[in-house]
C-alpha cells in the first residue's frame, strides 16, 4: 500500500495537466483558425491574383484550383467588339450555390479583370464593361458548391482599349 | 460634391435589381498621355454593396474593367423605400460611398 500510493496521485495529476493542455490548444486553436478564413474569403482584395500575366495562374492564385469547362455557365459577349475600351461582358449561371463569378481576359497584360464575391441570396448573373487589348478569349469562372466551372468565348477587337 | 456613385435599384417584389454607374478614370498604367508619358494606374480596386447590414455583391476589379465602370445583377429580397448602401475604394486608397432608395 505505501508503495502504490504516491504513484496514483501522480498519475492523476498527469491526467489532469493534459486535459488541461488539451483544453487550451482547443480554444487558441479555433480563433486562430476561423478569422483568416473568413478574411480571406470575404474582404480581402485577391492583390496576387490581378498581377497574374496568364489565366491559368490568375485562376490559381485566386482560388487555389483549377475549372473544368461546364454548359451551365453562361457568358454573354460581343463577337466583334468595334471598341475595346467598353466591351459588355454578361455572365450568369444555372449552378446552384454560386459564391463566386470571375470574368478573366488571355490577351490582356494581366488576365484577371474582375471577380465578384455572391453571396447567398444573390442571382448568380453579373453584367459589366472590360477592357480589352486586342483580339481574345474571354473567360467567365464561376465558383459552385466549392467546386469550380468555366466556359470562354472569343471576341475580336478591331480597335485596342489600351490607348489605341 | 456630387457622388461619385449613381444607382437605380428597382424591386419587383421578389428580386431587385440593381444597376450602379461610377466617374472614374479606371487608368490602367499602361496608356501614355500626349507627351508620351505612362499614365500610372488608378482604378477601383472593391466596389461593395451592403443591404440590411450585409453585402449582397462584393466587387474585386483589376484595371481591365472600363472607365465610368457599370454593374448589374439582381438579389433576394429587397422593400420599397429600404436603403442600398454603395462604396468603392481605389489603387491609392481614396473612396466614396452613397446610400440608395430602392424603388
Amino acid at each position: 500500500m505505501t508503495i502504490t500510493q504516491p504513484g496514483f496521485p501522480a498519475t492523476r495529476r498527469l491526467i489532469l495537466k493534459g486535459s488541461v493542455a488539451v483544453a487550451l490548444v482547443g480554444l487558441g486553436n479555433i480563433p486562430f483558425g476561423l478569422a483568416p478564413a473568413f478574411a480571406a474569403a470575404n474582404d480581402k482584395y485577391p492583390e496576387d491574383a490581378f498581377k497574374q500575366k496568364s489565366e491559368v495562374d490568375a485562376i490559381k492564385a485566386l482560388y487555389g484550383k483549377t475549372a473544368e469547362s461546364s454548359d451551365k455557365v453562361r457568358l454573354d459577349a460581343p463577337e466583334i467588339a468595334e471598341n475595346g475600351a467598353v466591351v459588355p461582358i454578361t455572365v450568369s449561371s444555372t449552378l446552384a450555390d454560386v459564391t463566386s463569378i470571375s470574368i478573366l481576359v488571355s490577351e490582356n497584360p494581366n488576365a484577371l479583370a474582375a471577380s465578384y464575391k455572391i453571396p447567398t441570396g444573390t442571382l448568380p448573373s453579373v453584367a459589366n464593361r472590360l477592357k480589352m487589348a486586342k483580339t481574345t478569349n474571354v473567360i467567365a469562372v464561376v465558383e459552385a458548391g466549392g467546386k469550380l466551372y468555366s466556359t470562354s468565348k472569343e471576341v475580336k477587337v478591331t480597335v485596342g482599349g489600351c490607348g489605341g | 460634391m456630387a457622388s461619385t456613385i449613381r444607382v437605380r435599384a428597382i424591386s419587383s417584389g421578389e428580386t431587385t435589381e440593381v444597376q450602379a454607374l461610377i466617374q472614374h478614370p479606371m487608368d490602367s498604367g499602361f496608356v501614355k498621355d500626349a507627351k508620351g508619358d505612362l499614365i500610372p494606374p488608378h482604378f477601383i480596386q472593391q466596389l461593395t454593396f451592403e443591404y440590411d447590414g450585409k453585402a449582397v455583391l462584393v466587387a474585386d476589379w483589376g484595371p481591365a474593367v472600363s472607365k465610368d465602370p457599370y454593374v448589374k445583377f439582381s438579389f433576394k429580397g429587397g422593400k420599397k423605400g429600404d436603403d442600398l448602401k454603395i462604396s468603392w475604394v481605389d489603387n491609392k486608397g481614396a473612396s466614396d460611398t452613397t446610400m440608395a432608395k430602392i424603388q
